[in-house]
C-alpha cells in the first residue's frame, strides 16, 4: 500500500488535472512527511532510552542510602553524597588511580612513538614484503591475548622478575601495538604522496618529512589511535590480573573495581558510586575528542 | 594545491623504494615486538602443548597426552566452545542487526542529530568492568530496576545472570548496549551510498523496503561482513564481562586467593579464554593450556583469513 502512494507522489499521473487533485497529492504527501518525522524521532527516543537509562539507574542508585540501595526502590528518598566520599577514601583507590595513569599515560605515549615510524613504512614505502608484514600485522591485531599468555607470563615473571608490577603491560608498548600501526596506516594512506615528494625536492629526508610533514597532517589519526590506546588501558582487565592481581599495590581501577563489590559485599550503593567513578574521566575525555574517536572507528572498519 | 603541480619524478620514487636499510630502521620496533612478543611465545606454545609444565619443574615430553586429555576428558572444554558457538551465532547477529538499525535510524533522525549520535554511542566507552558490574546490579534478579520495571507491565522477569537459560542473553544485552562502534562504522557506510541511486530507484516505483533490499544492503555488504568478522573474533576472545558477571552474580568475592570455578552458573558463561586462565594459572597446567591456547588460535585465525584474502578480502593490503 505504500508503494502506491509513493508512487502517486512522485509520478505525475496523466488522470490528474485539476487543481484540487495535486493539491490533495501535495496535502498527503505532506502528512506522510510528517507521520515519518514523528515515526523516526519517536524510535530515536525510545533507542536514546535504552541506551542512558542504564546510567541514570546506574547514578540514582549510587547516591542511595546504604539501606534503599537494597530495595526495589528507583528513586532515592534522600541524596547521599558521601557515598562519593567513602568510596574516594577506601584504602587502595587512589593507589589503583596512579597505576591507571602510570599504566595508560605512558603505555600511550610509547605506543604512539613506536608505531608511528612502522605505520609510515607501511603506508608510503615500496618494498618487498610490505604485503606480508601488513598480514602479520593484521594477524597479530586478531591474536587474543589469552594465546600467547603462558609464555609471556614465564617470560615477565620467572625469567625477569617483574610479577606484581605494570611494567611487562607498559613494556611491550615500545615495541609497536599491531591495531594502533593498523589504524595509523589507514590515516596515512589518505595523505597524498604529492606532499612527500615536495619534501624530498626541497631536501628532506625520510626522517624529517615524517617529522615536519606528515606528523602535522597526521594529528587526527594519531589524536585517534592515542585516545583508542589510552581506554585500551584505562578498561584492560585480563593484563593486571595476570601480573598484578597478587599485588594490590599495583591494582589498577578495572581490575581494583571488582575486588570493590567484594569488600562492599551488599552495598550497591557504594559500587555503582565506584563505578561512575571509574566511568567518568572516560566519559569526559570522549567529549572533549569526539571528533578524533569517530574517526578513528570509521577508519579501522570503512577505509580499507 | 601547488604541490600537485610538481612533476612525478619517476627517479624519486625509484629512490624511496629502494634503501632496505631505512626500511629496516623504520620497522625496527615492530619488527622486535613482533617477534618477542609473537613469534618467540606462539611458538613457545606449540612446545608447551606436547609437555607436562607446571612453571617449577622443567616441562617433560608427554606428546599428544594434553591434546587428547582437551578434547576427550577436560570437562571445561566443551561447555566452552558450545557457549562461543552461541556467542558467535546470536550475540554477533544482535549486535549487527542493531548496529545496523541505529546506524540507519541515525541518518534519519534530522532535529539533535548530535545529541542523539553521542547518547547511542556513549555505552560503548563504558569500561567493561564497570558496564558488567552495572548491569549486574541493573538484571539483579530481586531487586533490580529492569526487573521492577517488567513486573509493573506484568511481564516475567528472568533470573539473567543467575540462570543458565537466560545468563547468555543477558551478556547480549550488555554487548547490544555498548554497540556504538558498529553504530559509527554503520552510519559512515551508509553515508556513503550515492544518492543518485535511490532517486532513480524511487522513479522506477521502488518502496523504502525495496530500496533498502536493492540499493543500501548490496552497497554496504562488505562492511556487514566485515562488523560480522570482526564480531566473531571478538567473541572468541569474549573474557571480561562473562568473568565478572559470573564472579559478582555468584557472590564470590574479587582479589587475589580467591578460586573461582569459572562459568556460573552452570558453566553457561564459561569462554576459551577463561579456561585458559583457569587451567593455566590457578591449576598450574601450563601445557594443557596450551593447547586450548592453540584451539582458540586456530578458529581466530580462520576467521583473520577471510579479512585478508588476496580477492575479496575485506582489508585492501596493496601489492
Amino acid at each position: 500500500m505504500s508503494q502506491t502512494i509513493t508512487r502517486a507522489e512522485r509520478t505525475p499521473d496523466p488522470t490528474a488535472s485539476g487543481p484540487s487533485r495535486s493539491a490533495r497529492a501535495v496535502r498527503t504527501a505532506r502528512r506522510r512527511a510528517v507521520l515519518h518525522w514523528i515515526a523516526v524521532h519517536s524510535l530515536g527516543v525510545a533507542a536514546a532510552l535504552f541506551f542512558v537509562l542504564p546510567f541514570v539507574f546506574l547514578f540514582l542508585t549510587s547516591v542511595m542510602s546504604d539501606q534503599q540501595a537494597l530495595t526495589r526502590d528507583l528513586w532515592p528518598r534522600s541524596w547521599e553524597w558521601g557515598n562519593y566520599a567513602k568510596v574516594w577514601d577506601t584504602p587502595g583507590f587512589l593507589t589503583w588511580w596512579r597505576n591507571t595513569l602510570l599504566y595508560a599515560g605512558l603505555g600511550t605515549v610509547l605506543t604512539v612513538v613506536s608505531s608511528v615510524p612502522v605505520a609510515y613504512a607501511l603506508a608510503k614505502f615500496r618494498f618487498r614484503g610490505r604485503r606480508l608484514s601488513l598480514l602479520l600485522v593484521i594477524a597479530m591485531m586478531m591474536l587474543p591475548p589469552q594465546v600467547v599468555v603462558i609464555p609471556m607470563y614465564l617470560f615477565w615473571a620467572k625469567q625477569l622478575d617483574l610479577s606484581g608490577t605494570l611494567w611487562p603491560l607498559i613494556i611491550p608498548m615500545a615495541f609497536g601495538d599491531a591495531f594502533s600501526i593498523f589504524l595509523l596506516r589507514q590515516f596515512l594512506l589518505t595523505i597524498p604522496d604529492e606532499y612527500l615528494d615536495a619534501a624530498k625536492v626541497d631536501g628532506c629526508g625520510e626522517l624529517r618529512t615524517l617529522l615536519r610533514v606528515v606528523l602535522p597532517m597526521a594529528k587526527p589519526g594519531i589524536a585517534a589511535v592515542a585516545l583508542f590506546q589510552f581506554f585500551a588501558a584505562w578498561n584492560d582487565y585480563f593484563g593486571p590480573q595476570i601480573y598484578a592481581s597478587d599485588n594490590p599495590a599495583a591494582w589498577t581501577l578495572s581490575y581494583g573495581l571488582e575486588s570493590f563489590k567484594g569488600a562492599h559485599h551488599t552495598n550497591w550503593n557504594l559500587t555503582m558510586a565506584a563505578t561512575v567513578l571509574v566511568m567518568a574521566p572516560v566519559i569526559v575525555l570522549f567529549f572533549f575528542a569526539q571528533k578524533a574517536f569517530v574517526e578513528g572507528v570509521t577508519l579501522t572498519g570503512v577505509k580499507g | 594545491m601547488t604541490t600537485t603541480a610538481i612533476p612525478p619524478s619517476p627517479e624519486l620514487r625509484a629512490k624511496r623504494g629502494s634503501s632496505a636499510l631505512r626500511t629496516a630502521a623504520f620497522m625496527s620496533p615492530w619488527l622486535i615486538g613482533f617477534s618477542v612478543f609473537f613469534a618467540y611465545p606462539l611458538v613457545s606454545t606449540v612446545y608447551f602443548s606436547f609437555t607436562k609444565y607446571d612453571g617449577f619443574r622443567p616441562p617433560v615430553f608427554n606428546g599428544l597426552d594434553n591434546w587428547s586429555y582437551v578434547f576427550a576428558d577436560l570437562p571445561m572444554f566443551w561447555p566452552a566452545m558450545r557457549n562461543t558457538l552461541w556467542l558467535v551465532l546470536v550475540m554477533v547477529a544482535c549486535r549487527v542487526a542493531f548496529g545496523l538499525g541505529i546506524g540507519l535510524l541515525i541518518t534519519k533522525i534530522k532535529l539533535g542529530t548530535g545529541v542523539f549520535r553521542t547518547l547511542f554511542y556513549l555505552p560503548y566507552l563504558a569500561p567493561p568492568v564497570a558496564a558488567t558490574l552495572a548491569f549486574v546490579f541493573l538484571l539483579n534478579p530481586g531487586t533490580g530496576p529492569v526487573n521492577t520495571l517488567l513486573e509493573a507491565v506484568g511481564l516475567p522477569a528472568p533470573g539473567w545472570f543467575t540462570d543458565p537459560a537466560w545468563s547468555k542473553p543477558a551478556l547480549t544485552a550488555l554487548a547490544v548496549w555498548g554497540v556504538g562502534d558498529l553504530m559509527v562504522i554503520f552510519m559512515a557506510s551508509l553515508l556513503d551510498v550515492p544518492r543518485e541511486q535511490y532517486e532513480a530507484a524511487e522513479l522506477d516505483g521502488a518502496g523504502p523496503l525495496a530500496r533498502f533490499r536493492h540499493i543500501t544492503l548490496p552497497n554496504i555488504s562488505p562492511i556487514i561482513l566485515f562488523a560480522v568478522v570482526t564480531g566473531v573474533i571478538q567473541a572468541m576472545q569474549f573474557y571480561t564481562q562473562p568473568l565478572v558477571a559470573g564472579k559478582v552474580a555468584s557472590g564470590v568475592m574479587g582479589g587475589s586467593g580467591q578460586q573461582f570455578e569459572p562459568g556460573y552458573p552452570e558453566k553457561s558463561t564459561l569462554t576459551l579464554p577463561q579456561v585458559i586462565y583457569n587451567v593455566g594459572f590457578q591449576r598450574f597446567d601450563y601445557g594443557t593450556a596450551c593447547v586450548v591456547a592453540l584451539v582458540l588460535f586456530a578458529l581466530s585465525m580462520a576467521f583473520t583469513a577471510l579479512l585478508m584474502r588476496r580477492r575479496g578480502g575485506l582489508i585492501e593490503a596493496g601489492d
